[in-house]
């Protein structure tokens, strides 16, 4: 009678999607993992480009150390696989790794202003590297939403959204935009000619 | 009625105008949607690949296509090895070349399992120092031929595990063998039983498989074995028919297709 007892629950869970959720649950974990490996590659090579860049341009001391600071900040948050469950953290983690993203693009700005270091071999790798790898997260990130989405969508609709409710499931935070604020603000475009190089910001 | 058609119509083209481009059907190691090679240096470029994987195991593709607008070449780049799911399942030892000839772009895109020996680095080598020097000076063939040439290298170097069915005709197994006796004992004891009847086909059939067996395995046991089995199999086999009985023996003759490979956006892109 037991058996049959059980038997039928698990009929019933699977159902009501209980195994949608864990496949989605273990699907998230993976995809956050792998965007977790692509940031921390991502910092792993900044010290490396930092001390090639200082070589030929050590008079960037601000944009320079934009990116190290931005990089210690990063290494700052613990980044553990229950962040997703944190929309919070979530957010924190998100915005600190943007602010990473902006700063190694204002270095990477900078460095057009300097033809010899374009031309080193090891920051032309270094630089392949770090473009490699921003698209690895692109990929990393996407593939993140994509089975968020398909996990919201089994939280948000009937009947599997009773089981969500029975065992406390909710929506996992997604990423959006990172430069939601810039992107909101008009570029200033300033047609005055500059004396010097002009400040890249 | 001329109206539904207009309508129809009108829909296709909106959903033309909407959608990105289309990741197009596998069916060769190259696709080429631009004309740019002519059948030759196709051939030339698919024998090359072809004998790669058959040596090396990993899977290299090509894919020449007039634009990717709106999206990036990356992001059209890991559409389409997604789709197309190039290098062995579990080893994820594929490669795609990828030239946007209109855009002027050009991406080598990396399954997982090559990241190691064709890495960033040496990927933005290969585009930046091999290819696009060809491409500036709109020499596609020798461009892709010298890029294809440097990958295929790199991925030498690799230790990967051999490819499946490198060996021709050595040691097969079992399964396989089992699978064509009674692939044969079918379709040829369906033939004969038509023709001569059913006893005399199961003779023939037995024979001819016992025959076979002795002739690959060289055991008399097991030849006896698969003439007997045969010939009880063509005797007693019932009213299948020829045509049903061959449905579905064979797949995929020709061909290609991905083996199931992952790709994780590595690699690096280049313009020219």
């Amino acid at each position: 009678m037991r058996i049959l007892q059980i038997f039928l629950l698990t009929l019933l869970l699977s159902g009501c999607g209980y195994n949608t959720f864990q496949t989605g649950d273990e699907q998230i974990k993976a995809s956050w993992a792998e965007v977790l490996n692509q940031y921390q590659r991502r910092a792993d090579l900044i010290p490396n480009l930092v001390n090639t860049v200082k070589g030929y341009a050590a008079q960037e001391k601000e944009v320079l150390l934009g990116v190290t600071e931005a990089r210690s900040k990063v290494g700052s948050i613990q980044a553990t696989p229950e962040l997703i469950n944190d929309p919070e953290a979530f957010a924190k983690f998100q915005a600190a790794q943007g602010q990473l993203t902006s700063a190694l693009s204002r270095l990477l700005v900078v460095t057009e202003n300097y033809p010899q270091l374009k031309s080193d071999q090891n920051f032309r790798d270094l630089q392949a590297q770090l473009e490699g790898t921003e698209n690895r997260v692109t990929v990393a990130r996407n593939r993140y939403i994509k089975s968020v989405q398909e996990y919201n969508v089994a939280v948000r609709s009937f009947p599997s959204n009773l089981t969500a409710m029975l065992f406390g499931y909710t929506v996992k935070p997604s990423f959006t935009v990172e430069n939601e604020k810039e992107i909101s603000h008009a570029p200033a475009v300033d047609f005055t000619v500059p004396n010097t190089a002009p400040p890249a910001k | 009625m001329k109206i539904l058609w207009a309508f129809l119509f009108g829909l296709m083209l909106t959903g033309a105008v909407c959608a990105e481009v289309a990741v197009p059907q596998q069916s060769q190691r190259v696709t080429d949607l631009t004309a740019t090679l002519d059948a030759q240096q196709t051939l030339a470029l698919e024998a090359r690949l072809a004998a790669f994987e058959a040596q090396k195991g990993a899977q290299i593709a090509v894919l020449i296509v007039p634009t990717t607008q709106p999206e990036a070449i990356e992001q059209y780049g890991i559409r389409v090895v997604e789709a197309w799911k190039l290098g062995r399942k579990g080893v994820d030892d594929g490669a795609l070349l990828l030239v946007a000839k209109d855009d002027h772009a050009l991406r080598i895109e990396v399954g997982y399992g090559l990241e190691g020996a064709l890495n960033d680095a040496t990927a933005h080598r290969i585009v930046d120092e091999v290819i696009v020097p060809h491409f500036k000076r709109g020499e596609f063939y020798p461009g892709m031929e010298a890029g294809l040439s440097a990958m295929i290298k790199v991925i030498e170097g690799e230790p990967l595990p051999p490819p499946k069915r490198a060996v021709v005709g050595g040691k097969q197994d079992i399964e396989s063998l089992l699978f064509m006796g009674f692939v044969i004992a079918v379709a040829l004891g369906g033939m004969l039983r038509a023709l001569l009847g059913r006893f005399p086909a199961a003779l023939v059939v037995g024979g001819v498989l016992g025959g076979l067996a002795w002739l690959v395995i060289a055991s008399g046991v097991i030849a006896l074995l698969a003439g007997a089995g045969a010939f009880v199999f063509v005797l007693l086999g019932g009213n299948r028919s020829f045509g049903s009985g061959m449905g579905g023996g064979f797949d995929g003759g020709g061909g290609f297709g991905g083996g199931g490979g992952g790709f994780g956006g590595g690699g690096a892109s280049g313009r020219w």
